[in-house]
């Protein structure tokens, strides 16, 4: 059978998954971590916590500075050294709590043991609190907070819940770890994400290079099944191998053959989709009481020499993981945080990593040094790599003469950057870089467009 | 053979006059009826459809004065008091003379001061740039360098140095209209009053870190040290988080501040004299010193007077 | 440890560039290549020569002396023009003149618009069509391959000529006289005269199906020039066999193959979306076929491919792919 994948668009990187077979091994905490406020969509949280004050792992040292926002724990024990602006990974400052560790102690009620808990609680609103407390936001990359995408806005209706287990960005492999290293925990997650959302049917989007994961994951919810009706209702869905297929908007069509109206929110098809490593992290934060203070990360390159899955704790400096593994390889240039479609390229290596740092990949000068530009062949390879359906190389023009209403009408605002355009361009345009800007200026506009319609109404009521 | 000459131009001037007639009829009914004065007031227009006065260009600025109850809001910093006046003479408005202003970029951390940490490899595009990172070298202020300034200048009057790689602006070309300001994502282009003849005083810095860390990304960074805010006697330089800035309504050119200035941040121009900054700081050291004294011995005085004047009291009491 | 590379993402490449992919359309034109210099002999690989010389000399020359430009002549399209124009040529054809086919379509068609990407037509196409003009009886002076290397100045027709010629002489003559005297196995495998281009459309077919596997090309505009000329033939010739050539004839025929395979899948002069690129197709199918049923001249595949070229904007315009999310 055919396997699904998204109907537009889309690329075949080759998927370089060089550190596959490195199981989930934890880092020793580092002798001094950087935890920053601002790890999520949203307003940064506010430091509560200050010089000198003791804290323990787990115990909250920021609280949320809005609705959509997060709490932020400490990620060790010790004694808080400073609060104040440091540079996170792109050099700009940012407010970051430094913490000297002093031994590995835990706020108390928090489970660190490996025993899985299958009991889901009934109350519904006893668990959305719960995953607020433990500062959980999505780890697929938004991370944008759970708690508020888990309550549907009023009038729309949740109709299936899509767990995220593609990881289509090449070379990361800690999604694919956690699956089959903490299956249970995962599935468990989902069990309790999809009670939350009023039991609808769930589903996990495996890509199909994953196959150890599907059959395991199928096992662990055979397993579950017998143990609670709770655990009913959750399939596994293997996805053909295609990049963006993890984007949220490509995996519901994928999923569910509904695709999301251009401006729309994935409630609006009635789809929710979180990652696997949120669905572990909605597990830890509600069963365990433990709130999101490490992340596994994957350390990878073909320059690398030392592949790795890391479970590394919330705020430890990347120098300090590239030490732990051997140090910096000689022909690396670049450093990106994440994955090579869609990863950030780290301008500072003495940043510390987020909640939401998914990856470390050292790449040389031969695998990611863009070739200079030429001319547009006009080939039409960007358009076909579109997963939007846009014309990048209409919207690269319209964008570089800054023609904005052309660049709306063309729907540049649907662009979600994931690069399939610039990655088959073969004439090395910079069609991202430059659709980037227009896509900014053009949401700039309907933004102003939108105050000053809210300003009319208002106007027009007050009248 | 005549025959068909005279049909020919028959029927060509026929059809001619017909054509006209139906361009004619069409150009009166679909005739829009615009204020003629839009068109006088274009006409005294630089016509550089620039945008630097807030509209799309000359025509759109002509169409709102027009329309405006007075020129308060309407200003064409190309042209000038010279094109206001000339407006203002064909609406009956009364304009208010503005001071000339001028481009002037706030950072001067040149390739040789502002080591390199990093080197970029997308489009050339400050915008892009700063979307990204803080920038290639420790200061997330100061300039990136690829000159979306330079491309955003309908007047071609800014080019990039290849030496310090910084933004150069030409006087003589630069009209203030400000697409450079508005496009530089690091605000680091100010328009600024051009000066008596020219001369005028900035702090060429934007950089808000504390001293040590803006002194280590780049050396001639404005530290926030507050010297030229001491220095200072017309209080035209205020330091707020970590750096200086002057108040050109207050400068009285003296150029104090920039014999003082530790790292050299502040910058002039159209100075006929170069500044001789040793004999300068010397002699404000010795203003100083002596203030301190004058200060100290005033001090000593108050106090002395407030003890005699806290002495008859005490004894009032006994 | 040196300075961190910083860029936007996507931080990886995929290995096409466009000198991969004109690479890939020589190596797709080798098949007919060899073949045309194994049936015509060192002429034709004079032609070929040539053609290909002039090209590259063109371009390079055009950029960077008068134009002041980095030469582009790296990227490969000009190797690709060469080739195309000089397949197009009789073997028989002067240096000289190949040298101005050339010059036209390096220097007039591609150059003043701009250069690779800018063209609205076909660079080969062009410089082929201001040959056909200027020097008709060069043109369609084609001779028969006879063996190897051995080859004489015969004058002979090619089928399409020979059945154009036929009709304007002898109007009212049963066709099927001339072309019973073609088999299919001949069209298919080595043409009876013509260009290099029209000798053998198995050979240009194996090219065409490598592009398609290697993803090159999309297969589209091609099927549908074959599928609207197999079409439009069957009609004309249900309707008067005697009159009209049958479709098998046609599809094998003069520089169809060539055309459709070669000429029309141009990234840069055809449009860009699937449905675009039917329409583009199944107007040169079209067109090809009214002018050689009805038009003076015998081939009509260049003429209907330029004159679709002039549509590729707008049918861009038009056909746009499907967004998503937007009904």
């Amino acid at each position: 059978m055919a396997k699904r994948s998204f109907s537009i668009g889309g690329v075949h990187p080759h998927d370089n998954k060089i550190s596959r077979q490195c199981s989930i091994e934890p880092m020793p905490v580092p002798p001094t971590v950087y935890i920053s406020v601002a790890q999520h969509i949203g307003a940064p949280a506010v430091p509560v916590v200050k010089p000198g004050d003791k804290v323990k792992a787990g115990q909250v040292i920021a609280e949320p500075g809005g609705f959509v926002s997060a709490f932020i724990h400490s990620s060790v024990s010790g004694t808080v050294k400073s609060v104040g602006p440091r540079k996170d990974l792109a050099g700009n400052n940012a407010t970051t709590i430094e913490i000297t560790v002093e031994g590995d102690e835990w706020l108390e009620g928090i489970d660190t043991s490996d025993t899985v808990i299958t009991d889901i609680p009934d109350d519904n609103k006893a668990i959305l609190d719960k995953i607020r407390q433990g500062g959980v936001v999505g780890l697929g990359g938004a991370t944008f907070p759970t708690h508020v995408k888990l309550s549907p806005p009023p009038g729309s209706k949740c109709e299936r819940l899509i767990i995220n287990g593609c990881e289509c960005e090449p070379y990361l492999t800690s999604d694919f770890r956690t699956l089959l290293e903490k299956g249970e925990q995962v599935v468990i997650g989902a069990a309790i994400i999809k009670q939350v959302l009023g039991d609808v049917p769930c589903t996990i989007g495996i890509e199909e290079n994953k196959p150890e994961a599907i059959v395991h994951i199928l096992d662990v919810i055979e397993k579950l099944e017998a143990i609670s009706p709770k655990f009913s209702g959750i399939d596994v869905m293997p996805l053909k191998m295609r990049y963006p297929q993890g984007g949220e908007k490509q995996l519901i069509d994928a999923v569910m053959h509904r695709q999301v109206k251009s401006g729309g929110l994935p409630i609006h098809v009635g789809a929710v989709v979180q990652n696997v490593a949120t669905a572990l992290a909605v597990y830890d934060a509600v069963l365990k009481n433990k709130p999101i203070v490490d992340n596994s990360v994957t350390v990878t390159g073909h320059c690398f020499p030392h592949q790795a899955n890391l479970l590394v704790r919330v705020g430890t400096p990347l120098s300090a993981i590239i030490d732990y593994l051997g140090g910096m390889p000689e022909d690396a240039v670049k450093v990106i945080s994440g994955g090579p479609m869609m990863g950030r390229a780290v301008a500072n290596l003495d940043a510390a990593t987020l909640k939401g740092t998914s990856a470390l990949l050292f790449l040389t000068a031969a695998e990611t040094v863009r070739k200079p530009e030429s001319a547009c062949i006009r080939c039409g390879k960007c358009a076909d790599a579109c997963p939007m359906g846009l014309e990048p190389f209409l919207l690269n023009k319209l964008s570089r003469l800054g023609l904005t209403e052309e660049l709306e009408a063309n729907a540049a605002q649907d662009c979600i950057e994931c690069g399939c355009c610039l990655y088959s361009c073969p004439a090395n345009i910079p069609l991202l870089d430059v659709i980037r800007l227009g896509k900014a200026d053009v949401m700039k506009a309907i933004r102003a467009r939108a105050a000053a319609e809210k300003a009319a109404a208002e106007a027009a009521k007050n009248k | 053979m005549t025959s068909i000459i005279i049909w020919t131009i028959a029927v060509t001037t026929i059809l001619g006059l017909v054509l006209a007639a139906v361009l004619f009829l069409v150009a009166r009914s679909f005739r829009v009826e615009e204020d003629p004065r839009i068109d006088e007031v274009e006409a005294v227009m630089p016509g550089a459809n620039c945008g630097g006065c807030g509209y799309a260009g000359c025509r759109a600025f002509a169409d709102a004065a027009v329309k405006a109850p007075n020129l308060d809001n309407h200003f064409c910093p190309v042209g000038g008091n010279e094109t206001m006046a000339k407006v203002a003479a064909i609406l009956g408005f009364e304009v208010k003379e503005k001071a000339p202003e001028v481009a002037v970029v706030r950072c001067n951390g040149s390739c040789s001061v502002r080591p390199k940490v990093n080197d970029y490899g997308g489009f050339a595009s400050c915008r892009v740039k700063a979307t990204l990172y803080s920038g290639d070298t420790g200061c997330a202020f100061g300039c990136l360098g690829c000159g979306d300034c330079v491309e955003a200048c309908p007047f071609g009057a800014l080019s990039m140095d290849p030496e310090t790689g910084l933004p150069v602006v030409d006087e003589e070309k630069c009209t203030a209209c400000g697409n450079c300001v508005k496009t530089c994502p690091k605000a680091l282009i100010e328009l600024r009053p051009k000066g008596p003849r020219g001369m005028r005083v900035w702090v060429s810095c934007r950089n808000k870190d504390k001293g040590p860390a803006a002194k280590k990304a780049c050396g001639a960074a404005c530290i926030g040290c507050g010297i030229c805010e001491k220095t200072c006697r017309h209080g035209a330089i205020t330091v707020t988080d970590n750096l200086a800035y002057i108040d050109a309504a207050k400068c009285k050119l003296c150029r104090e501040c920039i014999a003082m200035c530790p790292t050299g941040a502040i910058h002039e121009s159209g100075f006929p004299k170069p500044l001789d900054r040793e004999a300068t700081k010397a002699r404000i050291l010795e203003r100083q010193k002596k203030e301190r004294e004058e200060a100290a011995a005033a001090a000593k005085a108050a106090e002395e007077a407030a003890a005699k004047a806290a002495a008859p009291k005490t004894t009032e009491d006994k | 440890m040196s300075n961190l590379l910083v860029s936007p993402s996507p931080h990886i490449h995929s290995k096409d560039s466009t000198q991969s992919l004109m690479l890939d359309v020589v190596i797709a034109l080798l098949p007919a290549v060899v073949l045309s210099i194994v049936f015509y002999g060192w002429r034709e690989a004079v032609v070929l020569g040539t053609s290909v010389a002039a090209c590259v000399a063109f371009e390079y020359l055009i950029t960077r002396y008068l134009l002041k430009r980095p030469s582009t002549i790296a990227d490969m399209s000009a190797i690709v023009t060469g080739i195309l124009l000089g397949m197009n040529l009789p073997f028989s054809t002067p240096w000289w003149v190949v040298i101005i086919g050339a010059l036209i379509a390096i220097g007039v068609a591609k150059m003043t618009f701009g250069g690779l990407g800018q063209n609205p037509f076909n660079p080969a196409l062009v410089g082929r069509v201001f040959l056909l003009v200027s020097f008709p009886t060069v043109m369609t002076t084609w001779m028969a391959p006879k063996s190897l290397f051995g080859v004489d100045a015969i004058t002979g027709a090619t089928p399409l000529s020979a059945v154009n010629e036929m009709l304007v002489t002898h109007p009212g003559t049963d066709i099927r006289t001339l072309t019973s005297g073609y088999s299919y196995s001949d069209l298919l495998f080595m043409n009876l005269g013509g260009s290099a281009g029209e000798l053998c459309a198995a050979a240009l077919l194996i090219g065409f199906i490598y592009l398609v596997c290697r993803k090159v090309i999309k297969p589209w505009i091609t099927l549908s020039i074959f599928v609207t000329v197999a079409l439009t033939s069957l009609i004309f010739w249900g309707i008067n066999p005697a009159r009209f050539t049958d479709p098998l004839f046609n599809l094998l025929s003069g520089g169809l193959i060539l055309g459709a395979c070669f000429m029309a899948t141009d990234y840069v002069t055809s449009p860009m979306s699937v449905k675009g690129g039917i329409i583009f197709g199944v107007g040169i199918g079209f067109l090809t076929m009214m002018i050689r049923y009805f038009g003076s001249y015998p081939e009509g595949v260049s003429f209907a491919i330029l004159i679709m070229n002039a549509f590729v904007p707008l049918i861009n315009r038009w056909c746009k792919q499907k967004k998503f999310g937007r009904a």
